[in-house]
């Protein structure tokens, strides 16, 4: 199970809020400094390893910009919403951040309160006010991507790409990015 | 089952089976489009095997010429990564080079018929073609030009039947602007197009439509084949190719008129495209700074020459920055020899090479702290174009032109109105 503190999202955040045009070539550090800095300024900072996300419909809609690294690296153990927009959802698979669609989820969460993800049977429970919503089921192959790091380490196991560099932060470099924290 | 041209398009390209809608399925991908942003170390790992190098196609659009030592490096490691694997069509800075979407078109890589994947997400644009694109986003390109697979969720179509005729003021962005008005947001629904007006719209016009069906929050997007179209592709690439029609009993989620005939000039306000849309004259009046003509959906010679039509003969106001970006080498010398490049030039126009530059608020033409923008580009979104207390507002690129020369923005009527098309 995954539990964590949520922060609460409207509808329609767009990927040029999460990662802003000029930020996404900066450096990791750098980069992330600019998350929702035209709508929520300093949030990174307040982040903690762990925390989750629950937000509204068409969440990442727009770019392709790879924004779910940037959840990734900050910590954020699952992205919870109404909907995600096809493209941001395999963005989500494809460079790993685990993300459900849980239509119902922003209107059952208050922002501080802490919610519970069960991977087994795709339940996510409120845990102050007991409320039990069920999420969309995800294959048990995306899954496994969207928690192992997303489809390069899966490539790189098979000797298809090489190892990331360690200097910089590579799509599913773990070394760089720290680990949810799961319960 | 009948079926639509999507379902017709994933299921060959899904080995035959049938696909319906819900269903998650593993596809051949015809062509992989690697873009620069590609080759950045935030995408980046070294490529040590291709499913096969024909099938991959490398464009430079988006950081070029390369504006600073990062983008210098991913372009060395694109221009290494072409080299290590005999990639011929290869699309560098320089006489060849554009933006990808509008290289897969002239160039014919976006065959009628087949599936065309890239990162970006406007590569929904080739469904002008009667081609199934969509962006898949860096990684999924990547494991797409390593093992020539990616995977898709089934959506259910939307049919759209085009009938009527567009006045002269009013162009192929006011039909994406009046779609967006009527219709909002398509939560993933595929979209097809055709209908008897079809053959009206020249291929740039159902362009700039396949690409800002992006901006529906559409799926795939296709339009039917004609004439024009397959013409248009012979003429460009000897590769044989199935165009495909829906079958008389295609079974749609909705199937909707759009009538041309009913269209006028139309403003998205900032920050957001659907549900934000307006007619250009609740709009005017209002003072900008900036104006851009450009982008995969906007930068095509047709674009280019109705901005022509309206700046013939005027100048740029004063305080007004108009930048315009053909979408391609091609398109800016096709444009030069009509007279236009002058036309732009004599009006204070600056001209860019072929870029996502100004559109992205990457690294050309970005604005600053509380500065209005009118744009005929792909997004208004909160902070795309620049500083995030900017606001920008979408427009096509007759009324983007018009409101350079007023100043503020301004309905295209009265400078294209009483002039020979």
């Amino acid at each position: 199970m995954i539990a964590g503190r949520i922060w609460k999202l409207g509808d329609n955040i767009s990927t040029d809020l999460i990662m802003p045009g000029h930020s996404v070539y900066l450096p990791e550090e750098e980069r992330l400094r600019f998350v929702f800095q035209a709508t929520r300024p300093g949030w990174a900072k307040n982040v903690r390893p762990g925390d989750l996300i629950v937000a509204g419909s068409n969440f990442g809609t727009g770019s392709s910009r790879p924004a779910p690294l940037s959840f990734r690296s900050l910590g954020i153990a699952c992205l919870l919403a109404d909907s995600i927009t096809d493209l941001f959802y395999r963005n989500c698979v494809s460079f790993g951040l685990l993300a459900l669609e849980c239509p119902g989820v922003a209107q059952a969460f208050e922002e501080d309160q802490t919610a519970e993800v069960s991977l087994e049977d795709f339940t996510v429970r409120n845990r102050t006010t007991g409320r039990i919503l069920q999420a969309a089921r995800v294959p048990e192959r995306l899954v496994q991507l969207m928690v192992g790091g997303g489809v390069f380490p899966l490539l790189e196991s098979e000797g298809l790409v090489g190892p990331a560099d360690p200097t910089e932060a590579s799509p599913g470099n773990t070394r760089a990015n720290p680990s949810p924290s799961v319960i | 089952m009948g079926k639509t041209i999507i379902e017709k398009i994933l299921a060959r390209a899904a080995g035959g089976r049938s696909v319906a809608p819900g269903d998650a399925f593993v596809v051949d991908v015809d062509i992989a489009v690697l873009i620069d942003s590609n080759f950045f170390p935030v995408y980046w790992r070294e490529i040590r095997k291709v499913a096969d190098p024909k099938k991959i196609v490398v464009v430079f659009d988006h950081r070029i010429p390369a504006p600073d030592r990062a983008s210098a490096r991913a372009h060395a490691v694109g221009r290494e990564f072409v080299k290590r694997f005999g990639i011929e069509r290869f699309h560098d800075v320089g006489p060849d080079q554009g933006i990808s979407h509008v290289i897969a078109a002239e160039w014919g890589y976006a065959l009628p018929g087949s599936l065309l994947v890239c990162s970006d997400s406007h590569t929904g644009s080739v469904g002008a073609f009667n081609c199934a694109g969509r962006g898949i986003g860096g990684a999924d390109v990547v494991y797409a030009a390593i093992t020539g697979e990616t995977w898709f969720r089934m959506r259910p179509t939307i049919r759209y039947d085009i009938v009527g005729k567009l006045r002269p003021e009013v162009v192929s962005k006011d039909v994406f602007l009046s779609l967006a008005h009527t219709y909002g947001d398509h939560r993933q629904d595929n979209v097809e197009f055709g209908g008897p007006a079809l053959a009206d719209l020249s291929l740039d016009a159902r362009r700039t439509i396949s690409t800002m069906a992006t901006e529906l929050n559409a799926g795939f997007v296709v339009f039917e084949p004609d004439d024009l179209l397959i013409e248009y592709v012979r003429k460009r690439n000897p590769s044989p190719f199935e165009p495909q029609w829906p079958d008389p009993d295609a079974t749609y989620k909705d199937r909707r008129v759009v009538d041309l005939s009913a269209m006028e000039p139309l403003v998205a306000l900032p920050d957001a495209i659907i549900g934000n849309v307006v007619p250009v004259g609740q709009a005017a009046g209002e003072p900008i700074q900036q104006a851009f003509i450009g982008s995969c959906a906007n930068g095509s010679f047709d674009d280019l020459e109705i901005a022509a039509r309206v700046l013939a003969g005027h100048r740029v106001a004063a305080g007004v920055r108009l930048l315009i970006t053909p979408a391609s080498q091609a398109i800016y010398r096709q444009a030069l020899k009509a007279g236009l490049i002058e036309v732009f030039t004599e009006a204070g126009a600056i001209v860019t090479s072929a870029s996502c530059g100004v559109c992205a608020g990457g690294h050309l033409g970005v604005l600053g702290p509380n500065e209005t923008c009118i744009t005929a580009s792909t997004r208004n979104l909160k902070g795309r174009m620049g500083d995030p207390t900017a606001c920008i507002y979408m427009a096509s690129p007759a009324t983007v032109a018009a409101s350079a020369i007023a100043g503020a923005i301004a309905h295209p009527g009265e400078f294209i109105g009483n002039m020979p098309s």
